[in-house]
């Protein structure tokens, strides 16, 4: 009797691993394996805190003979760029990684890769800006590209950061443009999440291998990077616009495969507790999952308080944006980097201008928060749900401000 | 109503202004910035080719008399041919619009 119990039981926990297969891994390590397992070609990177892992444990991988790639340990993160643009160019698969300092070094190339229509896949481990130098996480490198023409995309947690590299790689390229996704530094590149990853069968399934139609091939010559003299770069730029935004069509329908495919439900914008919320924040990254926390507090004390999360930063899900919003007659903005001089952080700035394509806005409160990896606890959160709460009456003194500044 | 000032609609570039047709440079006509023009004076020229030679766009080709003339869709007007003729065969003359 007790023996069939035990056995049952073993099997139950044999059954119940099986399915879930979650394995302890470092989030750099996991999407590094997820980058391998898209089969990449090309690898070019330049270490920089706190990315470093990523691309160390894809050098392992091709060192090891587990990754069948080209590892090109570049000379600085613009080479790096301008490698993978090359690869990309030749239709090879291609993966880099970096953060704050490296992106900034990168910048000229991250342009070219786009107008190109090129499908190179980058995390980013956001890191703020020097300076003063800091190595911890705000949203200030990732900033500086918003205007780049990649699709930029926020993961809040490891697993999610996984995911989003097997949809980064079809969604580059189906669309035929750059993806960066987006993970905070330290605060899920260096923490240890129970991860799972998809079979190989699966990933094979959802990713074809690369084949461009245009690409540099000898046996086909073509012209990539041509001037554009006055009469032509205001339509190949109308293009390269028009590619991005059609791109959202494409975004949202790999989501569905992947949905269809493992379960898990991917949306541009997602939300918390929105439906009856009159008061709401809105946010990007990790630090979403903190003011998850916030908001059973106060729902739990009767207010009626919900959550808007960017998934999807560029193309901007305007629709699904003004849908989200709901009837909230207030909005908190928490932006993680500064705009020098602008009306409010970018994402504020961003949230401004969308809700002026609707007669239905809210207030809008923008706080900066977070810088260079300030803690923002679940307390911090309640606060700034309460200010939010007193622009419903009260429209604030100031278009933003930063929060948490000791005075 | 303004005139429209693109060459070719958007919808018509191929991705990433990619240009699908090899060695399309020479269709490029770089002769419509030009400022002056090289005009020869056969009488002086003594056919040496040193304008052909120093021409950094290669404008220049023997003609069967074996002058060297220089093709005006191209020329961008320059002068360093007329600065090198040994023999100031070349002047460089104002375009009148």
């Amino acid at each position: 009797m007790e023996k069939e119990l035990a056995k049952k039981i073993s099997l139950s926990i044999n059954e119940s691993l099986k399915v879930k297969k979650k394995i302890g891994k470092e989030v750099s390590v996991a999407i590094a394996e997820a980058v391998a397992q898209c089969k990449v070609d090309v690898v070019a990177s330049y270490p920089i805190t706190p990315q470093t892992h990523i691309v160390e444990h894809l050098a392992d991988l091709v060192n090891n003979g587990e990754l069948d790639a080209e590892y090109i340990p570049a000379e600085s993160e613009h080479a790096a760029m301008s490698a993978c643009i090359g690869a990309a160019a030749t239709g090879a698969r291609t993966f880099t990684s970096t953060a704050s300092q490296g992106l900034l070094l990168m910048y000229e190339n991250l342009f070219i890769a786009s107008a190109l229509r090129l499908p190179i896949v980058m995390v980013i481990t956001n890191r703020s800006v020097s300076a003063p130098i800091s190595i911890w996480n705000d949203h200030s490198d990732i900033m500086t590209m918003r205007d780049s023409g990649w699709i930029t995309i926020f993961a809040e947690n490891g697993q999610e950061a996984v995911d989003l590299i097997y949809n980064a790689y079809k969604i580059a390229e189906k669309a035929l443009l750059p993806v960066a996704i987006n993970i905070d530094g330290f605060i899920l590149s260096h923490v240890i999440e129970p991860i799972e990853f998809l079979d190989q069968e699966l990933v094979d399934k959802y990713l074809p291998p690369l084949r461009m139609k245009y690409k540099l091939d000898p046996k086909k010559p073509i012209t990539m990077g041509a001037i554009g003299v006055p009469e032509i770069y205001t339509e190949a730029k109308k293009a390269q616009d028009e590619a991005l935004n059609a791109s959202y069509r494409i975004i949202v329908n790999a989501w569905k495969e992947f949905e269809k495919l493992t379960g898990k439900k991917y949306q541009p914008i997602e939300t918390y507790q929105i439906e009856d919320a009159e008061v709401a924040l809105l946010i990007m990254g990790s630090l979403a999952e903190t003011a998850i926390n916030a908001v059973d507090l106060l729902r739990k004390e009767g207010k009626k308080v919900g959550l808007i999360r960017i998934r999807l930063w560029r193309p901007f899900p305007l629709k699904d944006f003004l849908r989200a919003i709901g009837k909230i007659k207030a909005l908190g903005v928490v932006d993680r980097a500064v705009s020098h001089g602008a009306t409010g952080g970018p994402v504020g700035i961003e949230i401004r201008s969308a809700l002026y394509q609707s007669n239905k806005r809210p207030r809008v409160v923008n706080f900066i928060a977070g810088l260079s990896g300030r803690d923002v606890t679940v307390e911090d959160f309640v606060e700034l749900f309460e200010r939010t709460y007193k622009a419903i009456n009260k429209k604030p003194k100031f278009s933003y401000e930063i929060y948490g500044v000791m005075e | 109503m303004p005139k429209d000032q693109g060459l070719i609609s958007w919808k018509k570039l191929a991705p990433g202004m990619f240009i699908l047709e090899p060695g399309n440079s020479a269709k490029f006509k770089t002769g419509d910035w030009r400022a002056f023009r090289p005009v020869l004076d056969k009488e002086k020229c003594i056919k040496c080719g040193l304008c052909y030679v120093f021409c950094p766009d290669f404008c220049y080709t023997k003609d069967e008399e074996g002058y060297y003339i220089s093709n005006l869709y191209y020329c961008k007007g320059c002068g360093i041919c007329a600065q090198n003729c040994p023999k100031g065969a070349i002047t460089m003359v104002l375009e009148e619009a």
